[in-house]
């Protein structure tokens, strides 16, 4: 008997999107755009965070009609974000066959102590992390790939950056733990002990680990490349910019050459301005999206 | 960097064997990752001039919209053709839909390597992705293995010169043409080294290909 949805095959998905670039899109024609400059799978919300920060309200997963016209303009795998906590938001997803579910901060919480329990879903999950504890609270939920947090729809990767260090460095210091400190760093974290044990083998994260959160231009996209993501979401970046088309595709072509800087730099000529993008001073601590997840 | 990745003197068979992995976009890692269970040394694959320095080479999974603009882009297909001429490659879903002749999808152009016609997703979206048990018939036996497909392609027509080595409810998913194989599902997600072993050790060897020279 076939077996589907088990937690590998739903893994399966996010090891295709490696080395690629996932696109927000807003309508059908942006998804077209995203799927002729290359992108490896599109992202559909009806406000892009950029959006949502400026005009405020209640951000809630996309209409459906809107997401079966963008599943009906690109044949690439199409995602959708709910609210965290708000179960019912993707089952009404999962039931639309959407590809992947991103349970996300960038959309206004729907329970402020729990996520979802993503094990009982077909459909794959990615959620947002700040650092190597709550990743793991993530993956022990069932979320099949991980994504920096970084300060969505702010065009400034300072926090993308901030959260990818933060990862990287709490993995490399349990690579090098005697087996009886696990259990107190476990407890410190807040992780699940086995995948803490896990780490502290393999030195990386059993799934796929991405960059998200403020990438605006094709050096963003290399620099988080370097520092360990394994693809890049581009929300705001690409459609808040003057020339979505062509940097969309430069993005794309950042992310296979990302350790070549002269090739980056011939990929980076001719480009109009980036988002105009926020200092995070500009942003008032209690309107960071990042702080959202627990 | 993988290159010489299990040292020189790992390398069976053929002398300083290298196999090049496609390392545009898709899962790259999982194929390396295959290689080295084989003990084969092995390198990635970003520019056209390095399949000069290559014995063979696994077109991986990923999505072949991206990987068509990535290789036109950067100036694949002549390349990749020329060195299939007399060279294995091994392709795996959108490897598969890469190596084909025919693809119905205009932002797809293949290789045509494989002498195919290959239809994109068509078993569905990613909650229809599934585990089974296939037989393949290769080197003279049948072998059970455990294959995944993933948002998985349909071979849909098949020419003169294919073989196909497996079937999963009456439609073909394993071909080989010549030195070449393709494969709808990701054998790398299984840690399954059967078509990599045959296609880059058995066969590779038998033949002990003179070096390619992209130039």
């Amino acid at each position: 008997m076939a077996e589907k949805g088990s937690f590998d095959i739903k893994v399966g998905l996010a090891e295709m999107l490696k080395g690629g670039v996932i696109m927000d899109v807003m309508n059908d024609e942006q998804a077209k755009i995203a799927e002729d400059a290359g992108a490896v799978a599109v992202m559909a919300l009806e406000r892009i965070p950029a959006l949502i920060r400026e005009e405020g309200g209640i951000a809630r997963a996309s209409d459906p009609e809107m997401i079966r016209a963008i599943q009906s303009a690109v044949s690439l795998p199409v995602m959708a974000k709910v609210r965290i906590g708000h179960f019912a938001e993707a089952q009404i997803l999962e039931a639309m066959e959407v590809d992947f579910v991103d349970e996300s901060e960038v959309l206004t919480p729907a329970d402020e102590h729990n996520h979802i329990w993503k094990h009982d879903y077909k459909v794959p999950f990615v959620c947002g992390c700040r650092n190597l504890g709550e990743a793991l609270r993530r993956i022990g939920e069932g979320a099949t790939m991980i994504r920096t947090k970084g300060e969505a729809g702010s065009g400034n990767i300072v926090e993308a950056v901030r959260h990818m260090r933060q990862v990287q460095s709490d993995m490399k210091k349990l690579t090098v733990m005697d087996q009886d400190e696990l259990m107190a760093v476990a407890k410190e974290m807040g992780a699940p002990f086995e995948l803490v044990e896990q780490v502290a083998k393999l030195g990386k994260l059993p799934v796929p680990n991405f960059a998200a959160g403020g990438i605006a231009t094709p050096a963003d996209a290399s620099l988080m490349m370097q520092l360990g993501a394994e693809t890049v979401f581009v929300g705001s970046g690409i459609f808040m910019s003057d020339d979505p088309a062509p940097r969309a595709k430069a993005i794309v072509n950042a992310v296979t050459y990302y350790k070549d800087p002269k090739k980056l730099a011939e990929i980076s000529s001719g480009l109009q301005s980036a988002m105009k993008g926020l200092d995070m001073s500009e942003i008032p601590e209690g309107e960071r999206l990042q702080e959202r997840g627990w | 960097m993988n290159v010489f990745r299990n040292g020189v003197g790992k390398a069976q068979g053929l002398l300083n064997k290298m196999i090049g992995v496609l390392a545009l976009q898709g899962d790259y890692e999982r194929h390396s990752h295959i290689l080295d269970l084989l003990q084969l040394q092995s390198m990635e694959i970003r520019y056209p001039d390095e399949l000069g320095m290559i014995h063979g080479l696994v077109i991986p999974g990923g999505e072949s919209t991206t990987m068509t603009d990535l290789m036109d882009r950067n100036g694949f297909y002549k390349p990749i053709r020329k060195f299939a001429k007399d060279h294995p490659i091994l392709g795996t879903c959108a490897g598969l839909i890469m190596m084909a002749t025919s693809v119905p999808n205009s932002r797809v152009e293949p290789l045509g390597i494989l002498n195919i016609e290959v239809d994109r997703n068509a078993y569905g979206r990613q909650v229809h992705s599934f585990t089974d048990q296939l037989p393949v018939r290769l080197d003279g036996r049948e072998t059970q293995v455990s294959s995944t497909f993933i948002r998985a392609p349909k071979i849909t027509r098949i020419e003169a010169g294919i073989e196909v080595i497996c079937e999963y409810k009456g439609n073909p998913v394993a071909v080989k043409q010549g030195l070449h194989m393709g494969l709808s599902f990701h054998p790398e997600l299984d840690n399954v080294t059967l078509f990599h072993d045959f296609i880059f050790n058995k066969q590779l060897d038998n033949k002990l290909s003179p070096k390619f020279h992209a130039a």
